[in-house]
């Protein structure tokens, strides 16, 4: 056993309590030096980050611009109303919450399914409309229970609204939620910030591709935040700037007589004023509502429109292709006299058919028209004249021809997708198909391409454009719809200049020719019935194309009929000495152009012209079209 | 005559009130007590009156500790570290599961932390234990003291609550260390403990693991582990200088700060009082703490000389973790800043410390006469 000094324990005790003493020091000089470095030394860094904690740059999202007539009818809007919207990061079991909010405010199943949609689209973080248009009374109730529902909350939206409903809305086109597509669209145009708290853009028509236009500049509003991310009160705020106002060329009374006009019939119009290729209508018809589409469509509707036989869905005006039948003949005639491959008082004798290596090529009128002169074969759109023209034209000369009045080829109208449709020529077919036997270009095709039959396909905007062409005497303009952009800031007005594109250099005594020809057709030709008693002396032309193709028809015996009715089609121009406006009106299955299409031009150029309205749809409805041998 | 009498009766009382209070140790505790309040009105104004509460009950289990003479104390050093043990292991067998971990007892009428008890029932333990062995103590005395040591340790990390283990581990570890353990045992002990560390590592829990790798990069998961250390560094460096003032840091206002009453108090009152603020802070700590080496230094038996160090470097451990963790320079391990951070029980722990420091100040003559 070791010998026991309480003196030098205490004194060892002493020492060890020297050593924890300095051991203490020691940390908390260490903590000092830390708290040095981070107070002093890197105290501007802590500083920054502290400040972008607490603040938070909350957007504001700017009004979207109006789309206004040229008379300043509002046909895009925007209205305030209050959502109840979920963000479904910070919920745990959706099905349930939305349960539970059932209880509190109504919730149909089409609003559930639309909700599972919008969800299925998302980008994760972001709030999404269970309800939109809640009334005062189901704000004042959700409120009322809003403790129960974390996650879900009300708010005020500017809504997007199309007052006329399915009103023009192929040309308006409709909003909806920005999907990844329009991301990439927002990234491309390096509008990303601009973007920020924006939830909607531009889909189709003027909407989408006025998209940037419209929207406008975002404001922000500089908030101080908690950790929970609620905003405790504003610091600062840039207010945002509303979207630029889109004023169009296009009439919208006008546009309404004309879609009136249709009756429950398909197809489309389109008017043009010639002199600057401004767009006074732009009619596709059946039509839908963009309204449905602003807050994401539910799933019926959308069924619905998608599935219905009439796709109402489709732009016909742009995007329907159609064979233009003898609306052809004038720009057949047009083009011989410029390539001097007739002279107008030339005559040819029809027999009623004409024969091409041992084919016959009927006429529509049995036994012929006799002697016909280049006047006569567009009043009573005589088909051999065409057949021989066509004939002694070549399949390249046409086609070159009718390229250049714009036919075959996307007109620059300002709409996105606009079709091409079909201009037949050597070179087309050697692209079209595959085979070597089809690529060949046969003589007796370009026949029948001579009455506007064939391969020829066109979309009505193309066929507008090109009588536009002719009423303007060979200068042309490139079809538009906005006529001037506001700033609203500012309220300067972006005029978008009229500018000829070309001038296609037509002779005077040519175009003289063919507008005599064409003001003959609604005096004493196959126009003259739609047009008896008109104040106004018009230019016009009948049509009316076979529909040859038709899949899955022997179906459905009901409608077989009806489907497989020719086309009706008619083009004008009035008034036809300085042509005000220029169309083309197409009637899907709606028989001969003299019956079903003209009635419309006739309703379209009283009111333009007269300021005449109408009593009546120019078609009856699902009328049988009567036979009549007229064309 | 009979008023004067009164009032030597009143005098008289008051005096034996006070009596066995140390004023120095009192004076820096109040002050410190001063800032707790004053943080609490800033971090959550809402909780001061229970604070004043749980500050009032403290003071009374003190004013009771500082007057049993460090004698008695020893007598119950064996029941209490005893009963210590009895209760970690109900605690381990029947407890209440709460965060993850399992630390409470339901003892019906209340729920009790046991392992909170270890705190002051291990030094007394051992510094009892060492008395015992008047003589040099032997290396194998150093063994059982480590046995002693580890038990409760153990137990206490596998609840798990790893900030009270360390405090409980550094408590008992402070008496061996002041009875006089050759420091090349404390060398071979550290090289042997680094030498362990892997084998350590695969001992502890997932989120204590988290916890020591968020330390050494915060930022690698700014949303998750890491933003409590993130959040309160942000604190404490836009504090500056100066501060920001009182109830005006925005980190602390805004709810940045996590658990900014509790275990986070200090990045409040670093943010808000600056590096002055800290230094004060310091040095408040380092007169407490001194005045305790002091109290050991001048106590009378081996006793009372290895409770009062230890239990004095029990304040320092909490003051240093809990600020190192705060500042970044620790792991996350559950400490409160002594004296300020919310809570009764960590406040009556203390203050039972305090008050044996006080007993053994107040009985360092005893032996001599």
């Amino acid at each position: 056993m070791e010998f026991k000094n309480p003196q030098e324990e205490l004194e060892r005790f002493r020492s060890r309590l020297a050593v924890a003493g300095g051991f203490v020091l020691l940390c908390f000089t260490l903590l000092f030096i830390r708290f040095v470095w981070l107070q002093i030394v890197q105290h501007d860094y802590y500083q920054t980050r502290a400040e972008d904690n607490r603040i938070s740059l909350v957007p504001i999202v700017p009004n979207r611009g109006l789309i206004l007539d040229r008379n300043g009818a509002v046909l895009a809007r925007n209205y305030s109303a209050y959502t109840l919207e979920i963000t479904p990061s910070k919920t745990r079991d959706l099905e349930q919450l939305i349960d539970g909010l059932a209880g509190v405010i109504d919730i149909q199943p089409k609003d559930r399914k639309r909700f599972r949609k919008l969800l299925e689209e998302s980008r994760n973080f972001e709030s999404l409309p269970i309800r939109t248009r809640l009334t005062d009374e189901e704000v004042a109730k959700f409120i009322a229970h809003r403790y129960r529902f974390p996650g879900v909350e009300i708010k005020a939206r500017l809504f997007r609204q199309y007052p006329g409903g399915a009103f023009a809305s192929h040309m308006l086109g409709y909003i909806g939620r920005v999907n990844d597509r329009d991301l990439e669209k927002i990234e491309e145009k390096e509008a990303d910030a601009n973007y920020r708290g924006t939830d909607h853009f531009g889909k189709t028509g003027l909407e989408q591709r006025y998209e940037f236009d419209l929207h406008g500049e975002t404001g922000f509003e500089k908030v101080e935040v908690d950790a929970g991310g609620r905003a405790v009160r504003t610091l600062a705020r840039t207010a945002p700037v509303a979207g630029n106002n889109l004023t169009l060329t296009v009439d919208a009374e006008l546009q309404r007589i004309a879609e009136q006009a249709f009756g429950d019939r398909k197809g489309a119009m389109v008017a043009i004023e010639p002199a600057t290729g401004g767009i006074l209508a732009l009619v596709a018809v059946p039509n839908y509502d963009p309204n449905l589409f602003v807050d994401g469509i539910d799933t019926q509707n959308w069924r619905e429109l998608n599935e219905s036989p009439d796709k109402p869905m489709v732009n016909r005006a742009l995007n329907g292709a159609y064979p233009p039948g003898s609306t052809f003949k004038p720009f057949m005639a047009l083009g011989a006299l410029t390539l001097g491959k007739r002279r107008p008082e030339q005559l040819i004798s029809d027999p009623g058919f004409f024969n091409f290596g041992g084919h016959h090529f009927r006429d529509d009128k049995k036994g012929g028209h006799g002697m016909v002169d280049m006047y006569k074969s567009i009043v009573h759109s005589c088909d051999t004249y065409y057949y021989m023209l066509a004939n002694d034209m070549g399949i390249d000369n046409i086609s070159s021809f009718m390229g250049s009045l714009g036919l075959g080829s996307r007109t620059g109208i300002d709409i996105d997708g606009e079709s091409e449709g079909v201009l037949p020529s050597q070179e087309w077919k050697r692209k079209r198909f595959k085979k070597p036997e089809q690529q060949k270009w046969y003589a007796g095709e370009t026949i029948s391409i001579g009455i506007g039959q064939g391969y020829n396909a066109y979309t009505p905007i193309q066929l507008a454009q090109a009588t536009a062409i002719v009423a303007n005497k060979g200068v042309v303009f490139r079809p538009h719809l906005v006529k001037f952009i506001t700033d609203t800031r500012t309220g300067k007005q972006t005029l978008i200049e009229p500018q000829p594109i070309r001038d296609l250099g037509f002779k005077p005594e040519h175009i003289e020719v063919i507008r005599n020809a064409m003001v003959g057709v609604n005096k004493e030709g196959t126009g003259a019935r739609a047009f008896a008693g008109a104040e106004y002396i018009s230019a016009g032309k009948t049509g009316t194309a076979q529909v040859y193709s038709l899949k899955g028809a022997e179906y459905k015996a009901g409608s077989v009929k009806k489907e497989l009715r020719d086309h009706a089609l008619f083009i004008a121009f009035a008034p036809a000495d300085n042509p005000k406006i220029a169309l083309a009106v197409l009637v899907e299955n709606g028989g001969f152009g003299a019956q079903a299409a003209a009635p419309i031009a006739r309703q379209v150029l009283d009111y333009y012209l007269l300021g005449k309205r109408p009593k009546a749809p120019a078609l009856p409805d699902e009328a049988a079209i009567e036979e009549d041998d007229e064309e | 005559m009979n008023r004067g009498i009164g009032l030597t009766t009143i005098r008289d009382l008051l005096l034996r009130l006070v009596a066995p209070i140390d004023p120095p140790l009192m004076l820096i505790a109040g002050l410190l007590l001063l800032l707790a309040i004053g943080m609490m009105g800033s971090a959550s104004p809402e909780r001061i009156n229970a604070q004043l509460m749980n500050v009032a009950a403290a003071l009374v289990v003190m004013r009771i500790v500082a007057q049993v003479p460090p004698q008695r104390l020893m007598h119950l050093a064996v029941p209490v570290y005893v009963l210590g043990i009895l209760l970690l292991i109900a605690v381990a067998l029947f407890g209440d599961v709460s965060k993850g971990a399992r630390r409470w007892l339901n003892l019906g009428f209340m729920r009790a932390q046991p392992s909170e008890l270890m705190k002051i029932a291990m030094p007394l333990l051992l510094a009892w234990f060492f008395q015992k062995r008047e003589a040099m103590p032997r290396f194998r005395d150093y063994g059982i003291a480590a046995v002693l040591l580890l038990l409760p340790v153990g137990l206490i990390a596998r609840q798990p609550d790893l900030g009270t283990a360390i405090l409980v581990l550094a408590a008992g570890f402070y008496v061996i260390f002041f009875a006089g353990l050759s420091w090349k045992v404390m060398i071979g002990m550290v090289v042997a403990g680094i030498a362990a560390a892997p084998l350590a590592w695969n001992l502890l829990h997932d989120y204590q693991r988290n916890r020591i790798i968020t330390l050494f990069d915060p930022e690698k998961d700014p949303l998750g582990k890491g933003f409590h250390i993130i959040q309160s560094t942000i604190a404490i460096g836009s504090g500056g200088i100066f501060g920001k003032g009182w109830r005006a840091g925005t980190q602390a206002q805004l709810e940045f700060i996590p658990e900014r009453h509790t275990d986070f108090i200090f990045a409040v009152f670093s943010e808000e009082f600056g590096l002055f603020g800290n230094l004060l802070l310091l040095v408040l700590y380092a007169l407490l703490i001194g005045r305790g080496l002091m109290i050991a230094a001048n106590a009378a038996t081996l006793f009372s000389r290895l409770l009062a160090g230890a239990v004095t470097m029990i304040f320092f451990t909490y003051a240093f973790v809990n600020m190192g963790m705060v500042s970044g320079i620790l792991p996350v391990v559950g400490v409160p800043l002594p004296l300020i951070s919310y809570g009764g029980t960590a406040l009556v722990t203390l203050f039972i410390g305090i008050g044996i420091l006080m007993s053994i100040h107040g009985n360092r003559m005893l032996v001599q006469k």
